[in-house]
């Protein structure tokens, strides 16, 4: 049916089409690049204004920020508060996650629906009431309440991200363990952790930069005392006209070197699509 | 092979016991279960029982008053406009850019690492990103006037308005929308692409026919979540908008009823009903999705 020229047409709006794709990408990324360097550059230098580049540059910043701002308490609630809730997050979801992938029971389906939920409802929504529910009984403000409250949507999303990891594992190891006399936690100890051994490391690792990140469930828990990085940035940027915007990007600097360093170390172990949905791709030949 | 049912795996045998004892694999739920019901289900309930019990006034003034009071019901408005434009364009540009990097190849892998950057790093700082970038100093208006676009005097606004908050919910929701239709897309074998192609299909019709219907439940759940993520935005309409005005959305008239006049009963109301106008959007979603399209949905997604 189609002429020749009618092909050569097709051909040139097809190759047009992928241009403006390709453009668009381009223009997406290279936005978000200078945004990123836009920062990165403000923070070290001396005065910034209507120039391309700064006059002059200075690294004093960094050390302003760091008394200004409290950052060394504010790193150290920060990695506690992490450290809690990756190690918390893994105890509570890997055997969730094991059992639901090895058994099939009634309500199932329900549970399933509990477990997904907070992984879809925004954490604006159910975080004015929990942070209610907390305030009323006391842990609101204490490192606890930060650590309980993140942990809702970590719980649900360790049990995502490790419930294909177990599928894979073959169930005769376990049978062959119970049949040798293990009880199922010493099957767990010594058969499962060993081989679940990288889908634990990728899991910990996305629940640590999802919880660096973790901006609204902390915003509404936390005390003074009980801040993380994320949330004291908004603060910074939120009373912008009274410091330096220097400062703040200084500090916004060390959020971001703190959370990309350990984006960097879990995409070697993991596919970016990861962080936003549980993946199983399937063989693709080029 | 996402629309085929799969065969089941064989039945685990049950601990060394008898059939009658219980079996203890149950018992490795509890703790997961025990702590979303008691951290996430009854602050949930709790806040709902407290929305109907005002300080003040029969059960359902709470209610009322976000109803009639014209500095909450239009945060509803508000959100939407907000919200929706920027569901509709992360969604209309991310479709046939993911369609087009469906394909495993270096460039797909670039561009993923690079989009998985603005989602780690959150809307707070894209938000300060933004300000110095974007901002009437930043090197978009310096690049905008050196192509005579605009004057030095008369920057064109991008901050501290509407356009700076759809903006942010841009950069942050563009990466995660992306990211989430390509995980469907590449859910799908291309095999059926390519028998579509041994049968004739050029890539259009191969996307329309084959595509199109195994991803619309995709679609609608990545709808669903890009909508209702936008529509609790907060710091970015804070932070970046004008949230006393044109940006005044609903979490904000919430948070300002819990911490700033700590009337906890008004703000798990106003909690409640950003809850509420969620579920009608998605409920919408999803069945205008099943009006479009009747079949086995892809599983093994989540």
């Amino acid at each position: 049916m189609n002429t020749s020229g009618g092909k050569a047409r097709a051909h040139w709006v097809l190759r047009g089409y992928g241009g403006l794709l390709n453009a668009v990408m381009a223009f997406f990324v290279v936005n978000v690049v200078l945004l990123i360097a836009a920062v990165a550059v403000d923070s070290f230098a001396k005065s910034w204004f209507r120039t391309w580049l700064p006059e002059g540059w200075t690294a004093s910043w960094y050390t302003s920020a760091w008394k200004e701002f409290q950052l060394e308490s504010v790193l150290t609630v920060t990695a506690e508060v992490v450290l809690f809730v990756v190690g918390m997050s893994v105890l509570v979801g890997v055997p969730a996650a094991y059992t639901l992938a090895r058994r099939d029971f009634p309500g199932k389906r329900t549970l399933m629906v509990l477990f997904l939920l907070p992984l879809m409802v925004p954490p604006i929504t159910y975080g004015i009431p929990l942070a209610t529910v907390m305030y009323k009984i006391g842990i609101a403000g204490t490192l606890w309440g930060v650590v309980l409250a993140n942990m809702i949507p970590t719980v649900p999303f360790v049990i995502l991200v490790m419930t294909p990891f177990i599928e894979q594992i073959d169930p005769n190891l376990e049978a062959a363990a119970r049949v040798c006399g293990a009880g199922i936690g010493r099957m767990f100890v010594y058969v499962l952790v060993p081989l679940l051994g990288p889908g634990i490391l990728a899991a910990s690792l996305l629940v640590l930069v999802r919880t660096m990140a973790m901006f609204e469930l902390t915003f509404l828990v936390a005390g003074p005392d009980s801040q993380t990085l994320v949330v004291a940035l908004y603060y910074a940027v939120f009373a912008a006209g009274v410091r330096a915007p220097q400062s703040v990007d200084a500090m916004a600097m060390l959020y971001m070197l703190s959370t990309l360093v350990w984006l960097v170390i879990a995409l070697r172990f993991v596919n970016p699509t990861q962080l936003v949905s549980r993946v199983k791709e399937h063989p693709q030949h080029a | 092979m996402a629309s085929l049912p799969t065969l089941q795996e064989p039945p685990v045998p049950r601990g060394a016991g008898g059939k009658l004892r219980f079996d203890p694999t149950y018992g490795l739920l509890a703790p997961a279960t025990l702590f979303l019901l008691l951290v996430f289900v009854y602050p949930f309930v709790y806040g709902f029982v407290l929305s109907f019990q005002p300080n003040q006034g029969s059960w359902t003034s709470n209610y009322a008053t976000f109803f009639s009071s014209p500095r909450l019901w239009p945060t509803i408005l508000t959100t939407f406009k907000i919200a929706m434009p920027a569901t509709l364009i992360n969604l209309g540009v991310a479709v046939p850019l993911a369609f087009r990097l469906r394909v495993k190849s270096k460039y797909q892998k670039w561009t993923t690492a690079i989009l998985v950057v603005p989602i780690t790093l959150g809307t707070v700082l894209i938000a300060d990103g933004m300000l110095t970038y974007f901002g009437p100093k930043g090197w978009l208006q310096l690049v905008l006037q050196s192509l005579h676009i605009v004057t030095a005097d008369d920057p064109i606004r991008l901050t501290h308005n509407y356009i700076g908050v759809v903006l942010s919910l841009i950069v942050s929701g563009f990466p995660f929308v992306f990211l989430l239709v390509l995980s469907y897309i590449t859910g799908i074998d291309p095999v059926l692409a390519r028998a579509a192609a041994t049968l004739g299909a050029n890539p259009q019709q191969q996307f329309r026919h084959v595509y199109l219907p195994l991803l619309s439940p995709g679609l609608a759940m990545a709808f669903c979540l890009a909508f209702v993520q936008a529509f609790s935005v907060f710091p970015s309409a804070v932070l970046l908008g004008a949230p006393s005005g044109p940006t005044r959305v609903i979490s904000i008239a919430a948070y300002e009823a819990a911490f700033e006049q700590y009337d906890y009963s008004m703000a798990s109301c106003a909690a409640m009903i950003m809850g509420f106008v969620q579920l009608v959007v998605v409920s919408a979603a999803l069945g205008l999705r099943s009006l479009f399209y009747r079949g086995p949905v892809v599983s093994g997604k989540g």
